[in-house]
C-alpha cells in the first residue's frame, strides 16, 4: 500500500475523491441559490427539497416511465424548473414586495410540504438508482481506484458549473441578469421584460438544484431527507463565500467538499461539523464572506 | 386597564384549567409558549429571524437533563443551570449571528445550530439517538415533590410566568424601546449613537436564555431530552407558532404554541399522524401569503377598525 510520510494515500485519495463529489453537489446547489439571490434577493429554502425532487423525478421516470439515466439529465432539470417557475409566479411573486422574510419562510414551508409528501409516499428509508451502464466499472490508478461515475459527477458538474459561470459573465442575457442585480427598476425602463426575466432565473436556479439531485441518485439513496441535509452545509458554504459573485460561489463549493473530505481522512469525529467550524471563523475575521461584497 | 383584566382573566384560567384539560397537554403548551415567546422577543422586536433557536432549547434540555440525572440536583437548580448553559451559548452564537443580517442571520443561526446538533449526537453524555431517557423531576427545594402532575404544573406556570414578566419587562424597559428602533430604522439608531450589534447581542442572550428555561422545564416534564429538541425541525416550529400567533405581539406566541401543540396532539392520535409536516408546511404557506399578522395581529387590526377611535 502507498504511503507517504505515514499517510495512507489509497485512503486519502479516496476520501479526497469523495471531497470533491460532495464539493460537486455543495457548488451546484450553491450556485443556483447564488443566481436566485442575485436578481430576486430571497435565500431559497426549497433548494434542497428541489434537489430531492428532482432525484425522485429521475428514480419516478425510470421506474414508471422507462426513461434512462440520460434522458432524465436532460428532462428532470426541466420539469423542475418548471415546478419553480410556477413557485415563483404564484407564490414568490405576489409577496415579492413585503419583506423579504417571508418569502424564505414561504419556501420552507413549500420544503416541508415537498419532503412531507415523498416521506409519505415512498417512507423515509430511500430508494436506490441504479449506475447507468455506460458508467459502470472503473479505472485504475497509480494510487488509486477512480468509479467512472464518480469522475463523471465532478466532470459534469464543473462543465455546467462553467457554462453558467460563462453565460452570466460574458452573453448578453448573462449581462441583463446583472444590470438586474444592480437595478431592476432602470432596467424596465430600458424595456426589458424583468418580471420575465425574475421567473426565468429563479427557474433556472431551482433547475441546478433537479440537475445535482439526478446526478445524485445514483450515489445517495434517493430519500426525502436527503435535501434537508445538505442544504444547511450549503447554507453554512454560502455564508463562508458570500453571495457576491458566481465564481465565488462554485470555488467555495468544491472547496469545502474537499476541506471535508480531507477532514473525513485526518479527523472523522469532526467531518459533519468541519464546514460549520470553517464558518465561524469566517465571520470572525471577514464576516462579509470570503468572496462578499456588501459590509 | 383593558389589558390588566386580559392577563387576570388569563391567569385564572391558567389556574383552574387542570380541572379540565390534561395536564401534561397543557406543560407541552406552556413550555413551547415560553419558547416561542423568547423566540418572538428576537423576531418580532428587534426583527432577526433565528432559524436556531432549538439549539438553547436543547441545550437547556440537555444540561439539566444530565445535572438531574446524574448529579442528584434539585429541579430548581437543574433548570437555572440550564437556563444559564443556553444563556452562555447563546452569548457565542449571538456573537456570531449578529455580524450579519437579514437572510444571512438567518442561515448563520441554522448553521450554527447544527452543529449543535452534531455534537449533541456525538457526544458520549446525550445518549445520541436514544437521547436522556427517565430524567428524574425531582423534589422542588428538596421537598415539594414533582412527581405528580398537579403539582408539576403549577411549577411549570410559575415558570412560564416568570418568563413571560421578564420578556413583559424587556420589552417595556428602555432597552426594549431601543430594540424597537432598532427594527424600525437600524441607520437612524446607528446615528443615534447606540451601539446597535451589542443591542442585538444582549436581545440575543436573553433570548437564547429563555429558550433554554423552556427547554429545561420541557425535559423535566417529560422526562426525556432528544435529538428531536435540537433538530432543525424544531427551529421551524417555533417560526411557524409566532408566525401564526402574529409576531411582535405579546400573545401571538402564546396562542400560537396552543394552537400548534393542539394540531400536532391531534393529528399524532389520528390516522393522519404522519402528515404533519404536511400540515405545518401547508400553514406556513397560507400564513405568509393570506395571514401575515397572525392571528392576534388579526384580531388587533380587527378591533381598531371596528371600535377604534
Amino acid at each position: 500500500m502507498a504511503t507517504f510520510l505515514g499517510i495512507n494515500l489509497f485512503g486519502l485519495s479516496g476520501q479526497l475523491l469523495v471531497g470533491l463529489i460532495n464539493g460537486s453537489f455543495y457548488a451546484l446547489l450553491s450556485l443556483g441559490l447564488a443566481i436566485i439571490f442575485g436578481l430576486l434577493r430571497i435565500i431559497n429554502f426549497a433548494q434542497g427539497a428541489l434537489y430531492m425532487l428532482g432525484a425522485f423525478f429521475a428514480w419516478m421516470a425510470l421506474q414508471y416511465m422507462g426513461i434512462n439515466y440520460w434522458a432524465a439529465l436532460i428532462l428532470v432539470p426541466l420539469a423542475v424548473g418548471v415546478v419553480g417557475i410556477l413557485m415563483e409566479r404564484y407564490l414568490l411573486r405576489p409577496i415579492a414586495n413585503e419583506d423579504h422574510l417571508y418569502s424564505l419562510l414561504l419556501t420552507f414551508g413549500l420544503a416541508l410540504i415537498m419532503q412531507g409528501v415523498f416521506t409519505q409516499m415512498y417512507g423515509s428509508s430511500g430508494m436506490s438508482y441504479a449506475i447507468p451502464d455506460a458508467l459502470k466499472g472503473g479505472t485504475r490508478l497509480p494510487f488509486m481506484y477512480l468509479p467512472n461515475y464518480r469522475a463523471w459527477i465532478i466532470v459534469a458538474s464543473l462543465a455546467v458549473c462553467f457554462s453558467t459561470w460563462w453565460m452570466i459573465e460574458k452573453t448578453k442575457l448573462g449581462a441583463y441578469l446583472r444590470a438586474g442585480t444592480e437595478n431592476p427598476a432602470m432596467m424596465q425602463a430600458f424595456g426589458i421584460n424583468v418580471p420575465l426575466i425574475v421567473t426565468l432565473t429563479f427557474g433556472f436556479g431551482v433547475a441546478l438544484a433537479g440537475f445535482a439531485g439526478v446526478m445524485a441518485a445514483p450515489v445517495y439513496s434517493v430519500s426525502p431527507e436527503m435535501g434537508s441535509n445538505i442544504l444547511i452545509v450549503v447554507f453554512a458554504i454560502v455564508v463562508i463565500g458570500g453571495m457576491g459573485s458566481i465564481g465565488g460561489a462554485i470555488l467555495t463549493g468544491l472547496a469545502m467538499g474537499v476541506v471535508e473530505g480531507l477532514t473525513k481522512y485526518f479527523y472523522p469525529e469532526a467531518s459533519t461539523t468541519v464546514i460549520f467550524m470553517v464558518m465561524v471563523i469566517v465571520l470572525l475575521v471577514k464576516p462579509a464572506g470570503l468572496f462578499g461584497k456588501e459590509a | 386597564m383593558k389589558i390588566n383584566k386580559l392577563y387576570l382573566a388569563l391567569f385564572i384560567f391558567a389556574l383552574i384549567a387542570p380541572a379540565a384539560l390534561y395536564p401534561v397537554f397543557l406543560m407541552k403548551v406552556l413550555c413551547f409558549a415560553l419558547f416561542a415567546c423568547a423566540f418572538n422577543l428576537l423576531l418580532g422586536f428587534v426583527g432577526l429571524l433565528s432559524f436556531g433557536h432549538a439549539a438553547f432549547l436543547g441545550t437547556g434540555g440537555y444540561v439539566t437533563g444530565y445535572l438531574m440525572m446524574n448529579a442528584g440536583v434539585t429541579p430548581e437548580i437543574g433548570i437555572i443551570c440550564g437556563t444559564i448553559a443556553a444563556g452562555i451559548l447563546g452569548a457565542f452564537y449571538g456573537k456570531l449571528a449578529v455580524k450579519r443580517e437579514g437572510i444571512y442571520f438567518a442561515m448563520v443561526t441554522l448553521a450554527l445550530a447544527q452543529l449543535a446538533f452534531f455534537f449533541y449526537l456525538q457526544a458520549p453524555f446525550t445518549g445520541g439517538e436514544d437521547g436522556m431517557q427517565g430524567v428524574p423531576r425531582g423534589h422542588l427545594f428538596g421537598f415539594i415533590d414533582l412527581s405528580d402532575n398537579i403539582s408539576m404544573y403549577y411549577f411549570v406556570l410559575a415558570v412560564f410566568i416568570f418568563g413571560f414578566w421578564m420578556i413583559h419587562r424587556t420589552i417595556h424597559s428602555p432597552f426594549g424601546q431601543v430594540l424597537k428602533a432598532i427594527r424600525e430604522n437600524e441607520p437612524r439608531a446607528i446615528s443615534l449613537g447606540y451601539n446597535v450589534n451589542d443591542y442585538k447581542w444582549v436581545a440575543f442572550i436573553i433570548s437564547a436564555a429563555l429558550a433554554g428555561l423552556a427547554g429545561s422545564t420541557k425535559t423535566l416534564v417529560f422526562q426525556l431530552a432528544s435529538l428531536t429538541d435540537v433538530h432543525w425541525h424544531m427551529s421551524g416550529e417555533v417560526v411557524l407558532m409566532t408566525l401564526l400567533g402574529g409576531m411582535g405581539t405579546i400573545f401571538g406566541p402564546l396562542l400560537g404554541a396552543g394552537a400548534v401543540v393542539t394540531i400536532q396532539n391531534y393529528l399524532s392520535g389520528g390516522e393522519l399522524g404522519n402528515y404533519v409536516s404536511i400540515i405545518m408546511g401547508v400553514i406556513f404557506v397560507v400564513c405568509v401569503l393570506a395571514f401575515r399578522n397572525g392571528i392576534v395581529g388579526e384580531i388587533n387590526k380587527f378591533v381598531k377598525k371596528n371600535f377604534g377611535h
